[in-house]
C-alpha cells in the first residue's frame, strides 16, 4: 500500500513540531493572554440603553484612575471592560458612574477576582495535569504495557501544547475554562490512543511472529482508522454548534476543546502509536510474555 | 418468534417515546412532571452572584476560626432576608467563605449588602433611627468596680455626642434601642441626660456577653473584616440569553449527529440515534435524581457527552461491519462483535473517567459541574451502548426481517 501510517512517521512528528516549536517559542517570549482568572482584575460587560463610544467610557474609567483599562464594544451597546485588580467598593462605584453618566445600563456580568486566587489556579492545573498523567501511566501499566502508557502520555502533552501552542501564537484569551478544556481534552486523548492499543493488543495475540510490528501497527490504525474519524467528527459537529450559536461566555472555552480534540485525534492516529513503537526499539523490554513477541 | 421480536422493539420505542414526552413537556395534572422543571438552574443561568470572601486581620479584629463561625452565621442571617431559595454558604480552608445566591436581580447589591461590615442603629421608642454605627467613636467593655458588674462604655464621635445629647435629654425613662441588622440587640433604658457623649450599658450577665456586645457595637455585626477574594455576578438578562443559546446550538449539534449516524450507519445508526436520545433522558433523570444543579458550564459538559457517547454505538458498529465482512451471519457478528468491543470500551472510558475525576477534584467550583456531568455521561453512555444498543441490535437481528449486509454497510 501506498499510504502508510507508521514507517514515514518521522514527517508526522514534524507537522506537529511545525506548531509546537513555534508555539513553545512564544510561550517564552510572549506567554500567553491571561485573563483575570490568572492574572486578577474585574472583567465587567454592560448593555448600554443607548449607543457609546470607546472615547466616552475611557472618559469615566479615567475618574478612577483607570483610562488604561481594555475597552471592547460587541455591537453598539454592549461593552466589555476589564481591568486591574480595584476594590469592591471602586468596582461599585465604577460601574454606577458609568449608569449615571453614560445614560444608563444593565449589567449582563461582572467577575473580579483577587491576586491570590490566580496563582492558586495555575498550581491547581498543573497538579491536575501531573496527578493524571501519572494516574493514565499506572492504569495503562496494569492493562497494557508501561512504554504503551509512557506514549499515550507523550500524545497527551502533545494535545496540551498543541492547544497552549496555538492559544498563544493567536493570542486567544486564556481563562480558568481553558483548564477544564485542557483536562477534557487529556480525558479525550487517552480514550481515542486506548482504542488503536487495543486493538494493537487483541492483533498481537493473533500476528504472525514474522510480521513487523510497524505492519501490524499499521493494520490497527487503518482497522480503527473510520472510528477514530467518525467519534471526532460526531463530538466536532456538537462543539462547531456550541461555537457559533452558544453565546460569548464559553466561546474560548469551546474553541480550546475544538483545537485540543482535532490534536488528540490527529495524536492518537499518527504519534501515540509510532512514539511507543520508537520506545519499544530503543528500550528492549525486559519481562514480556512470549506469545506476545512481534 | 420474528414478529414477536419486532414487536419488543415496537414496545420499547413506544416505552421511550413516552419518557421522553413525560420528561420534556407538561401533562395536565400531572405536577412533578416534567423532568425538566425539576432541575435547578445555576446561578449563571437564571442571574446571582458567586463569591469567594476571605476573612483577614485588621488591628481590631483578628481572623480567629471563631470569628469566622460567627461571621458565617452573620452572613446566613443576611442572606436570608434576601429571601431567595437554596442558597449556598460554605467555608473554605481556614478564613475563607463561599457564598453563592441564584435568582437575584442586582446581584451588585447582594455583594455589597455581605461584605458591609455593619447596620448598626439606635432607634428611639417611636421607631425613629437618631444615631448609627457611624457616629460611635469607641465601645468598651468594663467591670464596675462599684456594683461589681460587666458594663459596655460608648464614646460618640463629637457629632454623635451632640444629638446623643439632644436625644437622651428628650427621652429620658424611655428605651433607646440598638439595632444590628435590624435585629434589637439591647434595648437599654435612658436614666438620665447624657451630655458629655459618654454612656454606660449595664445588665451584662459575664464580661465575655459585655466584650462580645463592645466588639459587635465597634465592628459592626460582622465580627471580622471581609474582603472579595472573587466575585462571579450574573445578571439575569445574561442568563436567559446562555440557556436559549446553548439549547439552540445543543438541538442543531444533536440533529445534525442523529443525521450523520443516519448516512453512514443506516439501520444501526437508527439504532444508535434512538440509544442517544434515551442517553440524553436518562442523563437529565440522574441530574434531577441528585437534586444536581445545571450550570452552563454543566450543560456544555451534558452536549459535549452527547457526541462522546455515540462512540460506544461507533466501536460496535465498526466490529459489526468487520464481522458481517468476514462472512458470518448478523446474529454471530452482533455476538462477536459486542464481545470484542466491550474490552475496549471499558478501557477507553475508564481512563476517560480518571480525567473526569481529576477535573472534580481539582478545578474551581463553576466547572464542578462540567466534570459531574461528563462523568455521569460517561457511565450512562456504557450502559446505553453496551445494553440497550446490544439488546436492540440482537432484537432485530434475531427477528431475521432485517438481514441484508446494505443496512449495515458491510
Amino acid at each position: 500500500m501506498f499510504f502508510h501510517f507508521v514507517k514515514p512517521r518521522k514527517y508526522w512528528y514534524l507537522i506537529s513540531l511545525l506548531i509546537i516549536i513555534p508555539g513553545i517559542i512564544s510561550l517564552l517570549f510572549r506567554g500567553l493572554n491571561l485573563g483575570i482568572d490568572f492574572t486578577g482584575g474585574s472583567l465587567i460587560e454592560v448593555e448600554f440603553q443607548r449607543e457609546v463610544t470607546v472615547q466616552e467610557v475611557r472618559t469615566v474609567l479615567a475618574e478612577y484612575g483607570l483610562e488604561r483599562s481594555v475597552i471592547q464594544l460587541s455591537g453598539d451597546r454592549q461593552v466589555l471592560l476589564r481591568t486591574p485588580v480595584i476594590t469592591q467598593e471602586q468596582n461599585s462605584a465604577l460601574v454606577k458612574a458609568l449608569d449615571e453618566q453614560l445614560g444608563g445600563h444593565t449589567v449582563l456580568r461582572n467577575d473580579a477576582v483577587g491576586p491570590v486566587i490566580g496563582k492558586e489556579l495555575t498550581q491547581r492545573a498543573i497538579l491536575a495535569l501531573v496527578i493524571a498523567s501519572v494516574a493514565m501511566v499506572v492504569y495503562i501499566t496494569w492493562r497494557f504495557e508501561f512504554r504503551q502508557g509512557i506514549a499515550a502520555v507523550v500524545a497527551l502533552l502533545h494535545d496540551a501544547l498543541v492547544t497552549l501552542s496555538l492559544f498563544s501564537l493567536f493570542w486567544l484569551p486564556v481563562d480558568s475554562a481553558f483548564v477544564a478544556a485542557i483536562l477534557t481534552v487529556l480525558g479525550y486523548s487517552i480514550n481515542a490512543t486506548i482504542v488503536i492499543f487495543d486493538r494493537i493488543r487483541e492483533t498481537r495475540k493473533t500476528a504472525k511472529k514474522t510480521e513487523p510490528l510497524e505492519d501490524i501497527i499499521h493494520r490497527c490504525l487503518w482497522q480503527t482508522l473510520a472510528r477514530s474519524v467518525n467519534t471526532a467528527l460526531t463530538v466536532l459537529f456538537m462543539l462547531v454548534a456550541l461555537y457559533f450559536l452558544g453565546g460569548t461566555t464559553l466561546k474560548a472555552f469551546v474553541l480550546a476543546l475544538i483545537i485540543g480534540i482535532t490534536s488528540g485525534t490527529y495524536s492518537s492516529i499518527f504519534i501515540s502509536s509510532q512514539v511507543w513503537l520508537d520506545l519499544s526499539n530503543k528500550l528492549p523490554k525486559t519481562k514480556r510474555p512470549a506469545s506476545a513477541e512481534a | 418468534m420474528r414478529w414477536g421480536n419486532l414487536l419488543k422493539v415496537a414496545l420499547i420505542l413506544l416505552l421511550a417515546a413516552g419518557v421522553t414526552f413525560a420528561a420534556f413537556f407538561r401533562v395536565p395534572a400531572v405536577p412533578w412532571l416534567p423532568l425538566t422543571q425539576d432541575i435547578s438552574l445555576g446561578l449563571d443561568l437564571q442571574g446571582g452572584v458567586h463569591v469567594v470572601l476571605e476573612a483577614v486581620d485588621t488591628e481590631e479584629m483578628k481572623a480567629t476560626p471563631d470569628a469566622v463561625r460567627r461571621a458565617m452565621g452573620m452572613l446566613e442571617e443576611r442572606i436570608n432576608q434576601f429571601g431567595v431559595t437554596e442558597p449556598l454558604l460554605q467555608q473554605q480552608g481556614a478564613s475563607r467563605i463561599i457564598v453563592e445566591i441564584a435568582g437575584v436581580n442586582d446581584p451588585e447589591q447582594v455583594v455589597n449588602d455581605l461584605i458591609r461590615p455593619a447596620h448598626l442603629e439606635f432607634k428611639t421608642e417611636d421607631g425613629e433611627t437618631v444615631l448609627t454605627g457611624a457616629d460611635l467613636a469607641d465601645a468598651r467593655e468594663q467591670y464596675d468596680p462599684a456594683t461589681m458588674q460587666a458594663v459596655v462604655n460608648l464614646t460618640w464621635s463629637a457629632e454623635g455626642a451632640k444629638v446623643f445629647a439632644d436625644v437622651t435629654t428628650e427621652h429620658v425613662g424611655r428605651t433607646l434601642g440598638i439595632y444590628l441588622d435590624g435585629q434589637l440587640l439591647q434595648n437599654p433604658v435612658i436614666k438620665q441626660p447624657i451630655l458629655d457623649g459618654k454612656a454606660v450599658i449595664t445588665g451584662y450577665e459575664s464580661l465575655e456577653e459585655a466584650h462580645r456586645i463592645a466588639v459587635l457595637l465597634r465592628s459592626g455585626a460582622l465580627p471580622v473584616k471581609l474582603e472579595v477574594m472573587e466575585k462571579r455576578t450574573v445578571g439575569p438578562q445574561l442568563g436567559a440569553d446562555s440557556l436559549a443559546r446553548s439549547v439552540n446550538a445543543g438541538i442543531i449539534g444533536f440533529g445534525a449527529i442523529l443525521l450523520f449516524m443516519l448516512a453512514y450507519y443506516r439501520l444501526p445508526g437508527l439504532v444508535a440515534a434512538f440509544s442517544l436520545s434515551v442517553y440524553g433522558v436518562l442523563v437529565l433523570l440522574i441530574l434531577a435524581a441528585f437534586n444536581a444543579t445545571l450550570t452552563l458550564a454543566g450543560i456544555f459538559g451534558f452536549l459535549l457527552s452527547l457526541g462522546i457517547a455515540i462512540d460506544a454505538n461507533i466501536i460496535i458498529f465498526e466490529r459489526l461491519k468487520e464481522e458481517l465482512r468476514t462472512g458470518r451471519s448478523l446474529r454471530s457478528a452482533v455476538d462477536a462483535g459486542f464481545k470484542r468491543a466491550f474490552v475496549t470500551i471499558l478501557d477507553a472510558n475508564v481512563t476517560t473517567l480518571i480525567a473526569a475525576a481529576i477535573l472534580f477534584a481539582f478545578l474551581p467550583i463553576a466547572y464542578k459541574g462540567f466534570a459531574l456531568t461528563l462523568g455521569i455521561g460517561i457511565l450512562t453512555s456504557m450502559f446505553t451502548g453496551l445494553v440497550l444498543t446490544r439488546w436492540m441490535l440482537q432484537l432485530i437481528a434475531g427477528s431475521g426481517l432485517a438481514n441484508s449486509p446494505r443496512l449495515y454497510r458491510a
